[in-house]
């Protein structure tokens, strides 16, 4: 029973690790966009990020997510996610997308504006372009400022992936619920939670060790 | 003929006027002082030379060459470079990068600027060798070979401000300026910097200095700009102006510095 739980559980692990890997790597750069749009000196285009933002950060993930996966099928006539894991999975990831990107914009634009001026108008001054600035001297005292916040952020989207579970995608709190529906355990429950807490120790570990890469300037 | 001519430069912020109608030269070689009050626009007349501000009116003229004229078209991002390169920095607040040693603070600009040499590649290390070592000559210069590869946040204030001027000197400005260098020091500090600036002008440096360090500006200095509320209300050498003002408003200016 132990052995045939815990590799279910991994499957479901699987899962919610796909949610939350590619979650990252597609609104880590949009968030940066987004924030770079935020401070745009373009008035209309800083009107409608604030807007967007406002909206996705002023309704539930678990909304969203339900608007984004039947959405268009109601729409359109027909459901552009196929209905298998891999659409399910698809769909996850556009709202979680959506969503951290825009709570990754709010954390970015404050590490952008933390670099005080003078760090740019000293590059300025020895001739450097916008570019070099940008990459040689702003980011990596923007990073460190964010790391802190960051590692909330995507802390909480570990156990944010569990929303999944409302359009059926097989994640990891499903399947240990699973258990309890079709044998009546509850321990399965708990073990899942091991799971979660070790995911969440080792990114804890990441973010320490970078952390201490950054520490060397102030 | 003078390298820096500075004429009729006007600059205001929204409806405030902080430059009236600026206008000097400087000879090649001699130090410049600019004293005045806060607020008087001093500070803003040396972000103009750096194009850190852009004049509504005037000219500026480095070596017989317009850098600046406040009716020619938008200059691009390259040309802007060019033409800001004549002038060297020093802020108050020395601005420093943070994540880089003191020696990378020096070198970085040139490492930059050497990239985009024909022929970088091929040279590459040698280019850079040569770049390190001139950025260690400054840096003994100012007193701090022991200190390269520090991080800022490893200096002393005073340390910290010689490593900016270490950086403003590694492109070789043709005009040096100094924006209120000492005046976020610890009075302690204050005097290992201007100690470094006087060695610049006895080496005949061409400078600018916007001070609060009234003794300082009257020995090192060749000339002195007094100004007041955005106007230059007068100008002269050194000695002349500390000791023998022509101004009333000068007078009483000098006068509150040799009463604190």
């Amino acid at each position: 029973m132990f052995v045939s739980v815990t590799l279910q559980l991994l499957g479901g692990l699987w899962t919610t690790f796909q949610i939350f890997i590619l979650t990252l790597i597609f609104a880590l750069p949009l968030g940066l966009i987004v924030a770079l749009g935020s401070t745009s000196k373009f008035k209309l285009l800083k009107m409608i990020i604030q807007i967007i933002v406002w909206i996705i950060r002023g309704t539930p993930l678990m909304l969203q997510l339900i608007i984004i996966f039947y959405g268009p099928g109601l729409w359109l006539g027909h459901n552009i996610w196929s209905g298998n894991e891999a659409g399910r999975i698809a769909a996850t990831v556009v709202a979680f997308t959506i969503n951290y990107a825009c709570y990754f914009s709010v954390i970015f634009r404050g590490g952008i504006e933390g670099v005080p001026v003078g760090q740019r108008e000293a590059g300025l001054v020895l001739g450097m372009t916008k570019t070099q600035i940008f990459f040689k001297v702003t980011l990596l005292q923007m990073i460190k400022r964010v790391v802190p916040p960051m590692s909330n952020e995507i802390i909480t989207l570990v156990k944010d992936t569990s929303l999944a579970r409302i359009i059926a995608a097989y994640e990891l709190t499903f399947t240990g619920f699973s258990f309890m529906k079709s044998a009546g355990i509850t321990w399965p429950l708990f073990y899942t939670g091991v799971f979660y807490l070790a995911f969440v120790g080792i990114l804890t570990l990441i973010f320490n060790y970078i952390e201490k890469k950054l520490d060397y300037f102030r | 003929m003078a390298i820096l001519e500075v004429n009729n430069i006007e600059k205001h912020f929204g409806r405030t006027k902080v430059l009236k109608d600026v206008s000097f030269s400087l000879e090649e070689g001699h130090a410049l002082a600019i004293i005045g009050s806060s607020g008087s626009g001093k500070t803003t007349l040396l972000r103009c030379l750096n194009f850190l501000e852009k004049p509504n009116q005037g000219n500026i003229i480095v070596k017989g060459e317009a850098v600046f004229n406040a009716g020619e078209k938008e200059l691009n991002d390259r040309e802007l470079r060019d033409r800001r390169l004549h002038f060297g920095m020093v802020f108050q607040q020395f601005n420093l990068f943070p994540q880089y040693t003191a020696l990378e603070n020096v070198t970085l600009a040139e490492k930059l600027l050497a990239q985009e040499q024909v022929g970088f590649k091929a040279n590459k290390k040698e280019i850079l060798d040569q770049i390190d070592d001139h950025g260690m000559e400054l840096l003994d210069m100012m007193g701090l070979k022991d200190r390269a590869s520090h991080y800022p946040h490893q200096l002393s204030g005073g340390q910290q401000q010689r490593v900016a001027i270490a950086r403003a000197l590694a492109l070789k400005p043709d005009i040096l300026c100094f924006d209120e260098p000492t005046s976020a020091l610890d009075p302690e500090l204050t005097g290992e910097v201007l100690k470094v600036i006087r060695g610049l002008a006895e080496q005949k440096t061409t400078m600018i200095i916007v001070t609060h360090e009234m003794a300082f500006a009257r020995d090192v200095a060749d000339e002195i700009i007094f100004m007041d509320g955005g106007y230059i209300v007068e100008q002269g050498p050194a000695k002349q102006v500390i000791d023998n003002p022509q101004e009333e408003r000068t007078r009483q200016f000098l006068s509150r510095y040799s009463e604190g």
